[in-house]
């Protein structure tokens, strides 16, 4: 997936507004046919980087490819390559969901996907003559996706799609997004949401007051930054823990209220506490596993939470 | 370059006709002022006959109306633009292969259509209160008063330029067209005004605007106007070129 030359490059950009340093020293690589996340809280600088890349603003430093062109002097020719979805954009009020389509198609040179479908494919065709007012979030957030579509691009830019969503519209939407990767489109995307990147995007680049701290793929980040697991696990078996602090790789073993907690490291770890239990006819009544996740390798990287 | 300009005109229309309160204000609104007017100087004619009521019915009061649909139209070009700004439509709109300038013309063409289809429905209404104005130059007018929206238009732009948020918009855009009326010699010749109002007069388009529209609906021929079309076309561009440069999309 990491093969070939990257679709975006971005070297050292740096944007300010008056004395505020948006974005600085900002680089990374997004290749073809994947879906790359620019995870962040907010205010960390992942519009201002996105919208650098499209075309919509320019760097005060740094350079920037999309396909080959320049976004700036190019930023026509690489619209009809490229769709886009703003956050918190609107349309009219009183446009309705077909007109907006239409227009929209009407406005590239090449030729566009047949609108129609688009809207079913996307859950849209029976409010086909709503007007954009009416819409639900997660309809407003489709028909963005359909006018980010339209043109057939290779590359779709998504910026905080997910946002203001309820948990249900949320996973139609990964299903769409996931569905546009499959079409064989790039797929670089913001989001503020750790559960949103982890199961959606293919890499992600951490980004936090402007700079970018690491790029990988989440099980790369998580095993690099957060390499501890744990096993929860509740026993009557008195001689347990003395059993589990015996096992090599594990760190510590504590035991609270029935419920033991082991902790460690390794991709064996967890498998060597299961063998442990059978070699030792362990009874157990409950075990569960304790991963890392994007959350926790934010909060290692970054010193606080993606919620401050 | 133009690409998208007249479907984006004919959308921008409907949406506008769908938005009962646009439609109304802007197209019925100065249709039912002129003919309250019309009906209210028409009976006090009858009670006072003199040569300044007549000329306030003849010339006047078609003029006023005239400007008031053009007023109206700015007005709603500054809000529509300060809207559409501050939920994010221009900036999604030109995040497409449109060029900001098609949006932009987009918006003029339908206030120009709206002004035309507004200055028609009155003078049908008009005939009624107006007999008088039976041998007026309709098309010449109608040229004059498109004219004269254009460049207050382009006034209307450097206000959308400046106003701050939508909620501002209509009012920061009525306190500076009014005034401009209030100086434009429709009300009280230009050369009675003191001289520091009358050097401000002479730089408002309203003020061509309003002799344009005098001159043309007392049938006066255009090489007596070029002067006002100069000025207006001078401060079309100047405004244009203004608010080119202070123009936010967000």
């Amino acid at each position: 997936m990491t093969t070939g030359a990257p679709v975006i490059h971005v070297a050292g950009c740096r944007k300010t507004y008056g004395s505020t340093v948006a974005i600085d020293d900002v680089s990374f690589d997004v290749y073809d046919g994947e879906i790359f996340g620019l995870i962040g809280p907010n205010g960390a600088g992942k519009t201002t980087t996105m919208e650098c890349v499209e075309g919509l603003r320019a760097p005060d430093r740094g350079t920037i490819s999309v396909l080959g062109m320049n976004p700036i002097r190019d930023v026509y020719a690489l619209q009809e390559r490229t769709g886009v979805q703003l956050q918190q954009a609107q349309l009219q009020k009183r446009i309705t969901v077909w007109e907006a389509v239409d227009l929209w198609a009407s406005l590239y040179r090449k030729q566009t996907l047949d609108g129609s479908r688009l809207l079913e494919q996307l859950g849209l065709a029976d409010k086909r003559n709503a007007w954009f007012m009416t819409l639900s979030g997660g309809q407003k957030q489709r028909l963005f996706i359909a006018l980010a579509l339209i043109n057939d691009p290779d590359i779709v830019f998504l910026d905080e799609l997910t946002t203001g969503l309820d948990p249900q519209s949320r996973r139609t939407i990964w299903e769409l997004v996931r569905g546009i990767r499959e079409r064989g489109k790039t797929v670089f995307l913001t989001t503020h949401l750790m559960e949103e990147a982890e199961r959606l995007c293919d890499r992600v680049a951490i980004i936090d007051h402007g700079r970018i701290i690491d790029i990988d793929t989440p099980a790369g980040l998580v095993a690099r930054h957060c390499p501890e697991r744990a096993v929860e696990l509740s026993t009557s078996d008195p001689d347990a823990v003395g059993r589990f602090q015996r096992i090599g790789c594990v760190d510590a073993v504590s035991h609270r209220d029935g419920t033991i907690t082991i902790r460690g490291r390794g991709d064996d770890f967890v498998t060597e506490v299961i063998q442990c239990l059978s070699e030792h006819r362990i009874p157990v009544t409950d075990f569960r596993t304790i991963l890392p996740t994007l959350e926790d390798v934010f909060l290692t990287v970054t010193g606080h939470s993606i919620r401050d | 370059m133009w690409r998208g300009l007249w479907k984006l005109t004919w959308l921008e229309i409907k949406i506008f006709m769908r938005e009962p309160l646009g439609a109304l204000g802007t197209i019925l609104m100065p249709v039912a002022i002129f003919i309250g007017l019309g009906r209210l100087a028409g009976s006090r004619r009858l009670n006072v006959p003199s040569s300044a009521d007549s000329s306030l019915v003849r010339v006047d009061l078609p003029v006023f109306a005239a400007i008031m649909i053009a007023i109206t139209a700015v007005l709603s070009l500054v809000t529509i633009i300060s809207i559409y700004r501050e939920g994010g439509i221009l900036k999604r709109l030109r995040a497409t292969p449109l060029r900001p300038q098609t949006i932009l013309s987009a918006h003029v063409l339908v206030k120009l259509l709206l002004t035309a289809a507004t200055l028609v429905l009155m003078v049908l209404a008009g005939k009624r209160y107006y007999p008088i104005a039976n041998g007026v130059p309709v098309i010449a007018f109608t040229i004059a008063l498109l004219i004269s929206t254009a460049s207050i238009l382009s006034v209307g732009f450097v206000i959308a330029s400046i106003v701050p948020t939508a909620r501002f918009a209509q009012p920061i855009g009525a306190v500076i067209l009014y005034p401009m009326l209030g100086l434009s010699g429709l009300f009280f010749p230009v050369t009675s005004l003191p001289p520091a109002l009358q050097t401000v007069a002479r730089v408002l388009p309203m003020t061509y605007a309003v002799s344009l529209l005098q001159g043309i609906w007392k049938g006066e021929a255009w090489s007596a106007h070029l002067g006002d079309v100069g000025a207006l076309a001078v401060a079309c561009l100047v405004c244009t070129a203004l608010s080119a440069k202070l123009f936010r999309w967000e």
